[in-house]
């Protein structure tokens, strides 16, 4: 039996921008990429989901507090719950953050400057389905944008972190002013990450580096295996 | 009822906003220091008395107007 298209969906809220870019990236990466509107209150078969990049709701209030309250949110949240595999990508991870689902908060960045730019990153780990195709302590490179991106967490929360290994990746170099340089992190179970590089704009080398398709071919290779034991 | 909610960075948390106006005010030659910058939301409430609105924007707080981790808050009832 060929082995099946993994099933990814992308939420798109009202002000996100990366959900297209996200949902290419996925097909290309070999997945059946599914787009989600933020109204469903159930999500369809999937074995994955991500959050994509943007600023949903207009960032009002704070990044990703109002899209927190969207059905498809709190259908995320469930899916979660049960071991679902949950990417969130900038202004996704900063809803995650929102929901509960990670740790921590999002600030503004230090500089107070919109960052924009290719940056280095160290993978902390590369055990989870997020990063198995990384190797621990691997530099790569996959582009910000964001005026919202210091991970913030007092220093009980980032102690913790760090011995439960949820810090994955980390800055190669000053960006934002996030403690510890902390780029992405993911829950105490392993399966929901969340990373303010937008590995969908890094898929390939035309686009200056094609680091991001090895985070997101892990989480389509993890989707798939996840497929298979389902089949 | 008519309320009032004040949302503060917290203290110890890096205000670079807050940090941006000082400088800015020094530049104008005012004397300042420990600006910090948060949010006012006024809103109108549904309830009969000032401690069935407190509760309730109190509970709006903490569900939304505020993220706890980083922010904090005040809430003033105006009757």
């Amino acid at each position: 039996m060929a082995s099946p298209q993994p099933r990814i969906g992308v939420i798109s809220y009202p002000g996100s921008q990366d959900d297209r870019d996200a949902l290419w990236a996925l097909a290309a990466l070999d997945a059946e990429a599914v787009p989600v509107w933020h109204e469903e209150t159930e999500l369809p078969d999937l074995d994955a989901v991500v959050l994509p990049g943007g600023f949903s709701y207009g960032d009002y209030l704070r990044c990703g507090a109002i899209a927190r309250f969207s059905p498809a949110t709190a259908a995320v949240v469930e899916f979660a719950d049960a071991g679902g595999l949950v990417l969130g990508i900038c202004n996704g991870f900063q809803v995650l953050c929102e929901a509960g689902l990670l740790p921590g908060v999002l600030l503004r960045n230090e500089s107070l400057r919109f960052v924009c730019r290719d940056v280095p990153l160290v993978v902390e780990r590369d055990d989870l389905p997020f990063t198995s195709r990384c190797a621990q302590g691997q530099a790569i490179v996959i582009p910000v944008k964001h005026g919202d991106g210091r991970w913030f967490g007092p220093p009980e929360l980032v102690r913790e972190l760090d011995a439960n290994r949820q810090v994955v990746l980390r800055y190669g170099e000053l960006c934002n002013g996030s403690v510890d340089d902390v780029a992405g992190i993911c829950n105490e179970r392993g399966n929901v990450f969340g990373l303010m590089p937008h590995p969908e704009h890094a898929v390939d080398p035309l686009l200056g580096s094609a680091d991001g398709a090895l985070i997101l071919a892990s989480l389509v290779d993890a989707a798939r295996e996840r497929a298979l034991s389902v089949v | 009822m008519r309320a009032t909610v004040l949302v503060r960075p917290k203290q110890g948390i890096l205000d670079p906003q807050g940090a941006a106006v000082e400088t800015a005010l020094e530049h104008l030659g005012f004397s300042v220091s420990g600006a910090r910058v948060g949010k006012v939301v006024d809103l109108e409430v549904d309830a009969s008395t000032a401690d069935d609105a407190r509760a309730q924007v109190e509970k709006m707080c903490e569900q939304l107007l505020a993220n706890p981790l980083m922010e904090s808050y005040e809430v003033e009832i105006h009757g």
